[in-house]
């Protein structure tokens, strides 16, 4: 997926894609392929979903109906909602190589014959709208865009759709009600997206990084990806490490490196007077991974081995001079704040685990608050809720009271966060309920409610 | 008010990406927002018009996204990521840096209407933590100190 990328960080545009062997998956394609063949070279690459889920990516093209009869228009979409925290590979992908997105959404449109893509982009990457803008506008001009793609009878078009906000937009069922400017709420399941997904009509949505391993598989088959990687499960993945390291940032490596890999060698290591507590593996709503741990294989079956999930494969670390607990209310806060509100235990419950954590944090907790909430996290837990939000927020929460214990009970005990980072410096959102209101210095003005909903808190 | 002709014409241009017109709200609110700043009630019933939509259907959608925005902006908007990887590089500081600089707190805009300070989730670049943008430019990881020149380019 690397392969194209300017050693001068500079976004690869068409002549450097090319040069490094772009579109000859997608001419192959068109070529020789079959589209159910081109399905089943992506299911025999074993390839798994990279936007958190893991699902295979295959075996959901599989479900798309492809029969001579089948219901027009079809579509493609490309979840590029990169929002949870702690993810950054998309924007490193698209602001680096956004040709490969284009290619991998036009290959993918061939292989479950779809007439339209949409790419659905969070509104803060301005400059991954720009490179891909352009490309498409490339891709266009090249004819691998539009009517009759490469002399072939195959039609196809993309349009980038720019989010107005908010993490539930990367659901994928809330995203195709963006993208239709519904309110974007997670829809209910059955019907599945492939029979009835964004207008009703049978729809296939990826991650950006999945898309981006489909040109590689299509140019050089299925057992080509599966041999790149340290992993039975193939390919490679897009991690990147943040934190207290020497060198935070993006990396293509064989799927299965070890974290240990990833932070010591790749990463540079902790920067110096600063130990490793625990690593977030991949986004707010993955489980902590204690430091103990951190030679477990980043890829999907290892992970869960070690109580966690892969996720978007791009830790953040935990160092041993911030506060755990803040770390997780700041996770939580953020999954209450993002919540959409459509179903109660997560429009409630995840208010009320924030607040009992925030009381933790702030000294005021109780030792019967630890209990309160462990049962948030069996009432949140999985298929109680409407849709994976609230699952996912339990996740580093319940990890949290599993590997913290002691640091719970410090902050109760003492009633004071013993960290330096943490305490005082957790964001307190504009009109949160369970916060006290500081009293404003100097002559009082009337309260300031943000111009941006960005919280839900209170609302 | 009514749309201008560049406004329209952006609407225009829009449409053929949906195949009904009601799907094109959320594009064109920001479409008309990039040329007005923020979107008024004005502004919701001039699309709402194009679109054969009502003010509320607009509305209901516009305040549930966090980047229309239903209140006048500034000139420049800065958004300060608060999540949890730049909330453990130095959020609080960079964001008390702001706050001293412009003289204003989260969710107001400064009274020269240079600028409006808003919070935001994960930017995606927790690997230049701590980050903030300002429009669509990235900046980080900053220091405390960096935010005089930071600002300096947005007039």
């Amino acid at each position: 997926m690397s392969r194209a990328m300017r050693p001068d960080g500079e976004p690869a545009f068409f002549a450097d894609y090319v040069a490094a062997g772009g579109y000859e998956g997608l001419a192959r394609v068109l070529r020789e392929l079959q589209p159910q063949d081109v399905t089943q070279a992506v299911v025999d690459s074993g390839l798994r979903g990279r936007g958190g889920a893991g699902y295979a990516t295959g075996r959901k093209w599989s479900t798309m109906p492809v029969v001579a009869d089948a219901p027009h228009p079809k579509y493609v979409a490309c979840n590029g909602d990169e929002m949870e925290p702690g993810s950054i590979k998309d924007r490193y992908l698209l602001g680096r190589n956004p040709h490969l997105l284009v290619e991998g959404m036009i290959v993918a449109a061939y292989a479950v014959q779809a007439d339209a893509g949409y790419i659905f982009l969070r509104a803060q990457y301005d400059h991954p709208y720009a490179c891909l803008e352009r490309a498409l506008a490339e891709a266009r001009a090249a004819g691998y865009l539009g009517d009759r793609i490469m002399g072939s009878d195959f039609s196809f078009e993309i349009y980038l759709h720019e989010s107005i906000g908010r993490y539930i937009c990367g659901e994928a069922s809330a995203m195709l009600n963006a993208l239709e400017s519904l309110r974007p709420n997670p829809r209910a399941r059955p019907p599945h997206m492939t029979g009835a997904g964004l207008f009703s009509r049978p729809t296939v949505v990826n991650n950006v990084e999945s898309y981006a391993a489909v040109p590689g598989i299509a140019r050089n088959g299925a057992a080509w990806w599966k041999s790149l990687s340290a992993s039975p499960e193939g390919g490679t993945k897009i991690y990147g490490v943040s934190g207290r390291v020497a060198k935070p940032g993006c990396l293509e490596l064989p799927l299965g490196t070890s974290l240990r890999e990833l932070i010591e060698v790749h990463a540079g290591g902790m920067l110096p007077g600063y130990r490793l507590r625990a690593v977030v593996p991949g986004g707010a709503s993955t489980a902590f991974v204690p430091a103990a741990d951190i030679d477990v294989a980043m890829d999907f079956e290892s992970l869960a081995h070690v109580g966690s999930r892969m996720g978007t494969g791009t830790p953040v670390l935990l160092d041993d001079q911030t506060c755990p607990i803040g770390m997780t209310l700041n996770m939580l806060q953020f999954f209450a704040q993002e919540s959409c509100g459509w179903c109660t235990p997560c429009r409630e419950g995840l208010q009320w685990s924030a607040a009992l954590l925030r009381d933790i944090e702030e000294g005021r907790g109780r030792m019967e608050d630890l209990d309160l909430l462990a049962e948030q996290v069996w009432f949140m837990g999985p298929d109680k809720t409407f849709c994976d939000l609230a699952p996912g927020a339990m996740q580093p929460l319940e990890a949290a009271l599993r590997l913290f214990r002691d640091d719970f009970v410090a902050h109760i005990e003492s009633g004071a966060c013993p960290y330096s980072r943490g305490g005082s410096e957790v964001p307190v959102e504009e009109g949160a309920t369970w916060a006290e209101p500081e009293p404003p210095a100097g002559p009082p003005e009337p309260p300031a409610a943000p111009l941006a909903p960005a919280g839900g808190a209170g609302r | 008010m009514s749309l201008t002709d560049e406004e329209r014409q952006a609407l225009e241009e829009l449409l053929p990406h949906y195949p009904d017109r009601r799907a094109a709200a959320a594009s064109a609110m920001h479409a008309v927002q990039q040329h007005r700043r923020w979107l008024s009630d004005d502004a919701l019933a001039d699309v709402g018009e194009f679109l054969g939509m009502s003010v509320e259907e607009l509305d209901s959608l516009a305040t549930f996204g966090n980047m229309l925005f239903r209140r006048p902006v500034g000139r420049h908007v800065i958004l300060v990521c608060d999540s949890f990887a730049c909330w453990s590089l130095g959020y609080a500081e960079l964001r008390a840096a702001l706050e001293a600089r412009l003289g204003v707190r989260m969710g107001e805009t400064t009274a020269d209407d240079r600028f409006t300070l808003l919070p935001i989730v994960c930017l995606g670049a927790c690997d230049r933590g701590p980050a903030l943008m300002v429009d669509a430019d990235l900046h980080g990881p900053l220091a405390p100190g960096d935010v005089p020149g930071v600002l300096e380019a947005y007039a």
